[in-house]
């Protein structure tokens, strides 16, 4: 699949499809947590370390969408999505703080563009490739990493969340691969494990 | 004789040990670490998760400048192949308190990514 081939409304939805995924997944996570607030503090704590951390890697993928969009290397249509999935991962960022405040906890900031460029070496993608493979690489790390988070959470509401958000950024990285020409994947549960 | 047979209930409890743990294959393992370990950590930098050059051998929580959980900055663990394992496997059951939630269930992959994590010296950052 190339996608710059493909009209971009047929692959993406909007910005204004991020908003709504934004209100819906804040409300799955509302009710969440509404149920784990009747956990016991020590076991709240558990979950919000884990949920803190999720919200560290959304803010490290929000930056990297930014530093790609902004780095001259996009062309559209891939610009849209690249902007598409940023948004995709501010609704997961306001999801999660809205959660960790919720439970009590003080959501983990994020850092500067520059400290999220330099751990991410963007200074050597050189071409819409690079971008869209560190894209690429990203999002299948989230993936497995909100597959991985699942069996530790204690309220397993947030355990549905961690596999919805899991959903997306495997949507994200399956179109990610397909615009690379890469093949996708050949196994069966190849993801989480 | 029940020297002989003291030897070999040893080596088959060896034997059972060595299966417990399988021999990673640090080729895969670097995909698998790509794959599984990516979205929070990298070699040389330290991102949502700390750097992992030099990993084995090095004190648990000793990066320095990485913000560590007081669970895992007070821990007294020197990481080495088989507390790899078992952090991957569980890490809250390895040092409760500390803040990765991750679980890789698949015995092969851990060792793996634990031969792979093996291969990393140090970058001296």
């Amino acid at each position: 699949m190339n996608l710059t081939a493909m009209p971009a409304r047929r692959l993406f939805v909007a910005r204004a499809g991020g908003a709504t995924l934004s209100a819906a997944t804040i409300g799955l996570l509302a009710g969440a947590s509404g149920c784990a607030t009747a956990q016991s503090s020590a076991t709240a704590q558990g979950d919000v370390r884990i949920l803190n951390v999720a919200l560290g890697l959304e803010h490290e993928a929000i930056g990297a969408y930014q530093l790609g969009a902004t780095s001259g290397l996009l062309q559209k249509p891939v610009l849209d999505i690249a902007v598409s999935f940023q948004s995709h991962h501010k609704a997961h960022r306001d999801a999660l703080i809205a959660t960790i405040e919720k439970l009590g906890g003080r959501p983990v900031a994020e850092k500067s563009l520059q400290e999220y460029a330099g751990a991410l070496n963007a200074a050597s993608l050189k071409s819409q490739a690079d971008v869209l493979a560190l894209a690429a690489k990203l999002e299948l790390g989230a993936t497995n990493a909100y597959l991985g988070v699942i069996p530790s959470f204690t309220d397993n509401k947030l355990g549905q969340v961690a596999a919805r958000l899991a959903a997306d950024e495997t949507m994200h990285y399956t179109v990610l691969i397909s615009a690379l020409g890469q093949a996708l994947p050949t196994r069966a549960l190849s993801f989480g494990g | 004789m029940r020297g002989a047979s003291v030897c070999a209930t040893l080596l088959a409890g060896l034997a059972t040990a060595a299966s417990a743990q399988p021999a990673g294959d640090p080729v895969a393992g670097r995909a698998a670490y790509e794959a599984r370990c990516g979205g929070c950590h990298s070699v040389d930098a330290d991102r949502v998760g700390p750097r992992h050059a030099g990993l084995i051998g090095r004190r648990a929580g000793s990066v320095p400048g990485y913000d560590y959980s007081p669970a895992l900055a007070r821990s007294r663990l020197v990481w080495d192949a088989r507390n790899l394992d078992r952090w991957l496997q569980n890490p809250e059951a390895l040092i409760p308190g500390q803040q990765m939630g991750y679980r890789l269930e698949d015995a092969a992959v851990r060792a793996d990514i634990v031969a792979f994590l093996g291969t990393l010296r140090a970058s001296g950052r």
